[in-house]
């Protein structure tokens, strides 16, 4: 690693820009921006992940070995909060800024000063939640969540995680507004709403879903800084507030919050597939309303995450009915994907192995989701080991596998030069098998009863933790041949065929040339609608 | 032309956008007295407010039910007890129990009382008339008070039981806050 050098992101320099760091601090491009927001979360990646082997080394055996208790509460709390809001949702907004305005043939963000600011308030906010380990009384131990009274009660590192997630919330609203008036007002002429590819559909989608929840979550921990620091009651049931309400508003964002990370997934995969099937994507209009319904049922499902928190049958009822509903929408989709590979002339590059192999696996998860969605069988495994290995399935395989086949999809577009793909073959093998040894035994574990959150467990878990332990040093591992093939991809010599998917139809692909310049669009390119 | 056209049509949307997410915001906070009122209008989680008085409500004199009492501080120097550890009488009989709260300290104290059931849907059968958890409550320093309970269990209490708690945590309200009861 010690050999990288300054070069590392030399793709088309300009002339009239600040050169060394102070190129990324004041730079206004999209395509730099968005290379910053996808370095930023893969550093973040590594950052949750190291969290996350600490908790799989503490559970290798039982016992308390490594961390404490304590410190063992704030490793799920900070894995949690790092991963989704500093890996999975930058690292998709990082798309966003690479492909949407290509995709489009718009000439960069709507508002790029406002974009290079939503991305450097991440660094902050990152600062703050990884900082806050070293503070008296560590980091926020109460799970992801946050869930009070907990939360009302840490100490200092509370503190700083509420102020993280405030920042990362502007962020993410910032990044959000610039993407909706990026796409509704700055595409080609001529190309219109359902012209769009579905990468860009699907982030329009998820931007407006953003707008929605962020702000909710905002005043969710403003109510959570105010009952700890100003006397108010919203949560304290001292002061006659209620916990309960606390997760009706949480859930209220955090429901939508799990479509803001899969929906951009399903974009890219809805790319992928066609290019590597060589035939357009299967029913195009059918995934654009799918993809809206799904969001919009995301919207009143959230109590999902309550059904043991005491709820009247009848609430309990028409959630458990509105979740299993959006099975409905998400099984087009997979019908859809499935019937777009049918009798394609399909090759298997890295991208498309990703691409399948998030089908394959984000169907089990979506599985597992219906088994939760049923109320008497999640009064049974909540919060235990099957949810965790549910949502695993949702957001590993799922939103970063089509992360990782986004990347490689796209690198050679990005950097001009074509990624190593015997490496990339090993990459995806070893994510798929590893990937499976952690979490597939999870879903046994839950079976059996084992909570989560928990340092130690009784000793009829420890076969399967072992084999989990094992699966998630060696997924760990898997991920650095990642960073490696990247590396080696943007600092290779060799440069790139013009366009080396042939089966590839979006604007960057047919209307600019490889890697794409600096300024890309600067005239609106001539859009020739493709019949779906 | 075209593009200052186009800067205006972006900024017009961001300004509709900004609007948006200052609703959403607000709206997270209207989650809460919607909340309230959603939880009152469903008789969800009514814990501390008075039932109305059913003048007429049939006597099951054929089973006993036991209610125990018990009483808890939390965080704050008062001690609280009821007067008698548990009662025994027919479900549609209206009861009265006492219970004593002393402030030790040397200052004025307001406490706010949380009730809790077992078992939990107990609420259901539950009707209360008075109650001290209704209002706050402020003690000077050292001062005693005695203050009822009056409710009473209704005959559709599930056969199977037998044996109810009843229990009241006193919580200490900081200055200035409301109680949930005056809300």
């Amino acid at each position: 690693m010690a050999a990288i050098h300054g070069d590392v992101h030399g793709h088309g320099h300009d002339d009239h820009h600040p050169t060394g760091i102070m190129r990324w601090i004041t730079t206004t491009n999209h395509k730099d921006i968005g290379s910053m927001y996808l370095w930023f979360s893969l550093a973040m990646f590594f950052t949750g992940g190291f969290l996350a082997l600490g908790i799989r080394a503490e559970l290798f055996q039982p016992g308390i070995q490594i961390l404490e208790p304590e410190l063992f509460n704030s490793f799920t709390t900070l894995h949690g909060l790092i991963m989704v809001f500093g890996a999975i949702m930058p690292a998709f907004v990082g798309f966003a800024n690479w492909q949407v305005p290509l995709m489009i043939g718009a000439p960069d963000m709507a508002f790029a000063r406002m974009n290079n600011w939503s991305f450097w308030l991440l660094p902050v906010a990152a600062s703050l939640l990884v900082s806050s380990f070293f503070v008296p009384g560590g980091a926020a131990a109460g799970g992801w969540t946050f869930y009070p009274p907990l939360s009302t009660q840490g100490g200092l590192g509370v503190d700083m995680m509420i102020f993280a997630v405030h920042i990362l919330g502007a962020s993410s609203i910032m990044g959000a507004i610039n993407i909706i008036t990026t796409i509704l007002n700055m595409r080609a002429p001529g190309m219109k709403l359902m012209d769009m590819p579905l990468f860009v559909w699907t982030w329009l989608i998820t931007a407006y879903l953003l707008v929605l929840v962020m702000p909710v979550l905002a005043g969710t921990v403003t109510m959570l800084l105010t009952d700890r620091h100003f006397g108010t009651s919203f949560f304290n049931a001292a002061g006659g507030g209620d916990p309960v309400l606390f997760q009706h508003i949480f859930w209220f964002f955090g429901h939508p919050e799990v479509y803001i990370m899969i929906l951009p997934a399903f974009g890219i995969v809805s790319e992928i597939i066609p290019t590597f099937a060589r035939k357009p994507l299967f029913g195009y209009s059918s995934m654009v309303y799918a993809t809206a319904s799904i969001a919009i049922l995301s919207c009143v499902v959230w109590a999902h995450h309550m059904f043991t928190a005491g709820m009247p049958t009848v609430g309990q009822l028409f959630f458990m009915y509105s979740t299993m509903l959006i099975a409905v929408p998400t099984g087009v989709k997979v019908f859809n994907w499935t019937a777009t590979m049918w009798r394609g002339s399909m090759t298997f590059e890295t991208p498309m192995l990703f691409a399948i192999g998030f089908i394959f696996l984000f169907v089990i998860g979506g599985f597992s989701g219906v088994i939760c969605a049923i109320v008497p069988i999640d009064i049974q495994v909540q919060d235990t080991y099957y949810v965790i290995a549910h949502f695993h399935y949702v957001l590993v395989s799922g939103a970063l596998f089509s992360l990782f086949a986004g990347a490689y999809y796209w690198l050679p577009k990005w950097t001009g030069h074509m990624y190593d793909e015997t490496l990339g073959k090993w990459h995806f093998w070893l994510s798929m098998i590893f990937f499976n040894l952690t979490f597939f035994v999870q879903h046994f574990l839950g079976l059996a009863g084992m909570p989560r959150r928990i340092p130690d467990y009784a000793l009829q878990f420890a076969d399967f933790n072992m084999i989990s332990s094992i699966g998630a040093f060696g997924f760990g591992m898997s991920q650095l041949l990642f960073v490696y093939i990247v590396i080696k991809c943007v600092r290779s010599k060799e440069a790139a065929p013009e366009k080396p998917w042939d089966g590839a139809t979006t604007l960057e692909w047919t209307h600019l040339p490889t890697p794409a310049p600096y300024h890309s669009f600067e005239k609106p390119p001539v859009f020739k609608p493709v019949s779906h | 032309m075209v593009q200052s056209n186009k800067i205006e049509n972006n900024l017009t949307m961001m300004k509709k956008l900004l609007i948006f997410s200052v609703v959403m915001f607000v709206f997270g906070y209207a989650m809460v007295p919607f909340y309230e009122k959603f939880c009152e209008v469903a008789g969800i989680n009514n814990l501390l407010q008075p039932d109305k008085l059913v003048k007429k409500m049939e006597i099951d004199t054929d089973r006993w039910v036991t209610v125990e009492l018990d009483a808890n501080t939390r965080g704050l120097p008062w001690d609280f007890k009821p007067l008698q550890r548990s009662i025994k009488f027919h479900p549609g009989e209206p009861v009265e129990v006492m219970y004593e709260i002393t402030n030790h300290s040397d200052r004025e104290i307001t406490g706010q009382a949380i009730p809790s059931y077992s078992p939990r849907f107990l609420d259901k059968h539950l009707r209360k008339f008075e109650c001290f958890c209704f209002t706050r409550q402020v003690l000077k320093p050292k001062e005693t008070k005695v203050m009822p309970v009056q409710f009473v269990i209704e005959p559709s209490l599930p056969e199977y039981l037998h044996t109810l708690t009843i229990s009241y945590t006193f919580f200490e309200l900081p200055v200035g806050a409301k109680a949930v009861s005056e809300k």
